[in-house]
């Protein structure tokens, strides 16, 4: 039974299972500073050098697990103890290097970085090399290397760099919550504030006879997760954690792609809002490309405000792939539809602190979206659904969609639009590659994601917008 | 009058979008509009016995078939009052 992609997600999933566990107990405020020596129970170390290191880092997990740290409003944080400090030369030669005779490196470095020994050993001079990387692809030994560190590498924005300690920083300015740096960092030493807490306040407050009801909105890219049970198992387990009820973000999606397709016929140009991480990317990036950000809400917290119209009493949590969901939910915009977001990751640890095993359940129905709203789990069910609401309600708008797969195309769409070279009138960003189902909370990135989201659309019932949002009315 | 059909998975299935149009038609079929509210929610919590609809603080379970005879025993009984 594969449940996470990584051992740095296992261990970031016991300490949020001991945290949950504690709180719905009610005895975290005694014992949660016990939870470090409850994982790494010995005295010989398991992943660093002593086991008082190991548990140092545990406990600021526990922290980040609890909430975080209040004064820093990133959802995204560094815990520096347990940043390895890795490497930053940028390209090397290594010596897998043979001192050939070809010279390819050097006949391919355009800023005559590459000098040689007398053993015709190549070496790159720094203060020449612009990290390009052309030598790396030429050498028939691969003796050249990469070395930047894998949270540089993953954040395609910029935001990470090194303190004069070494350490990772994350520059708040530029970074846009998307957690690739969270998924990537090998040692673990960058993760995603959790709320979970939040959540179980919700859910106790919900539970029969009290005072809300705690509404479960998923994300559509739960169809690629818990490939361990059936999806309708994931259902009654939130039923069983005291959910009231839940419901699809992708009839949000629905609403979103109805109303984006009439914005987009009558403003002719629009960037998409779904993405968290992208609409902060613009904001932070491309201030002057704000006005085409359409003006929806995000499909999460479309569907939230109309729940809160049906009941007063609901209390909304959003469970999905997402960081970024996480900085979205706090925003002044959001924050009175939306009242906790969690990822996948979380869920996984919530049920296993409840001692609920999905397995064993019977299956519950899911089932208020459209295909067309549940495909916007993956890059270009956007775009298709755009197509569709405009064909669906009659607009006659000769839609060119650009699909931005990851936020490197985002950013090429981008400086292509503020130039005026960009070819297309809608513009679908998705921080992440793939689309959703690449989010950093997943519990599993796999190939067959993209195809289990288009089978779980085409099982939805509903097979137009019009007909999935004709309950709603 | 307050009526609330729910719209959540299970009653979806089963027919929630025809009840909810029917009885949309059918109440502005007998100008009802001034007397009736139509609503929807999410889930009442009794999904065994769905479609349901509740009338003021009753639920009742009205399959698509059956959303005529709903209507007139406790719609139209009730405006007619």
């Amino acid at each position: 039974m594969r449940k996470f992609d990584t051992k740095v997600q296992y261990l970031k999933y016991q300490v949020l299972r001991e945290v949950a566990r504690q709180a719905w107990e009610g005895r975290l405020a005694d014992e949660a500073i016990d939870i470090p020596k409850t994982i790494v129970p010995g005295k010989k170390p398991t992943m660093r050098c002593c086991v008082y290191k190991e548990r140092a880092i545990l406990a600021e997990r526990v922290k980040i697990a609890m909430g975080g740290y209040r004064n820093n409003p990133n959802v995204i944080e560094i815990i520096d103890i347990a940043c390895d400090e890795c490497p930053v030369g940028g390209y090397e030669v290594t010596n897998a290097c043979r001192g050939c005779l070809a010279h390819r490196c050097e006949d391919v470095c355009r800023f005559g970085a590459l000098y040689f020994d007398e053993n015709h050993v190549a070496h790159i001079d720094k203060s020449k090399c612009k990290e390009c990387g052309a030598c790396s692809k030429v050498c028939p030994y691969t003796a050249i290397v990469n070395r930047k560190r894998p949270c540089e590498n993953a954040c395609k924005v910029k935001a990470i760099s090194m303190n004069p300690e070494k350490a990772a920083t994350i520059d708040a300015m530029k970074c846009i919550a998307c957690g690739a740096c969270v998924y990537q960092c090998p040692f673990g030493a960058i993760t995603d504030k959790s709320f979970i807490l939040n959540v179980i306040d919700i859910l106790q407050a919900g539970q029969a006879g009290g005072s809300c009801h705690a509404y479960a909105v998923v994300a559509p890219s739960i169809s690629s997760q818990f490939t361990y049970a059936k999806l309708g198992q994931v259902v009654t387990g939130l039923k069983e954690l005291g959910f009231h009820t839940v419901i699809e973000a992708a009839l949000g999606a629905d609403m979103v792609a109805q109303a984006e397709s009439k914005e987009l016929a009558e403003k002719g140009f629009l960037l998409s809002s779904c993405c968290p991480a992208f609409v902060d990317y613009i904001h932070k990036s491309f201030p002057e490309l704000e006005p085409f950000i359409s003006n929806n809400l995000s499909p999460m917290a479309t569907i939230a405000r109309y729940i809160k119209e049906t009941d007063p009493s609901a209390k909304v949590v959003f469970i999905g792939p997402c960081t970024a969901k996480k900085a979205e939910v706090l925003k002044d915009s959001v924050k009175p539809y939306v009242d906790a977001a969690m990822t996948f990751e979380e869920l996984q640890a919530l049920y296993d602190s409840r001692d609920i095993d999905i397995t064993t359940l019977s299956e519950s129905v899911l089932d208020n979206a459209s295909y067309f709203g549940r495909i916007f789990a993956r890059c270009g069910g956007l775009s298709d659904a755009v197509a569709e609401g405009l064909k669906e309600q009659g607009l006659d708008f000769p839609l060119k969609a650009c699909s931005c797969d990851g936020i490197e195309a985002c950013r090429v769409a981008l400086m292509r639009k503020v130039k005026n070279l960009l070819d297309a009138n809608f513009v679908e960003g998705m921080a992440c590659v793939g689309g959703c189902i690449g989010g950093a909370g997943c519990l599993t990135h796999e190939e067959k994601s993209r195809a289990d989201v288009d089978r779980y659309g085409r099982e939805a019932m509903e097979k137009t917008i019009a007909d999935a949002l004709s309950l709603i009315k | 009058m307050k009526i609330t059909v729910c719209i959540g998975s299970s009653c979806h299935l089963k027919g929630a979008r025809q009840v909810l149009e029917e009885l949309q038609y059918l109440i502005a079929e007998n100008h009802l509009q001034e007397q009736v509210e139509l609503r929807a929610t999410f889930c009442m919590g009794k999904c065994q016995e769905g479609v349901c609809v509740t009338v003021g603080d009753t639920v009742h379970s009205v399959s698509p078939e059956g959303v005529k005879d709903f209507f007139e025993n406790e719609i139209l009984a009730a405006a007619k009052r």
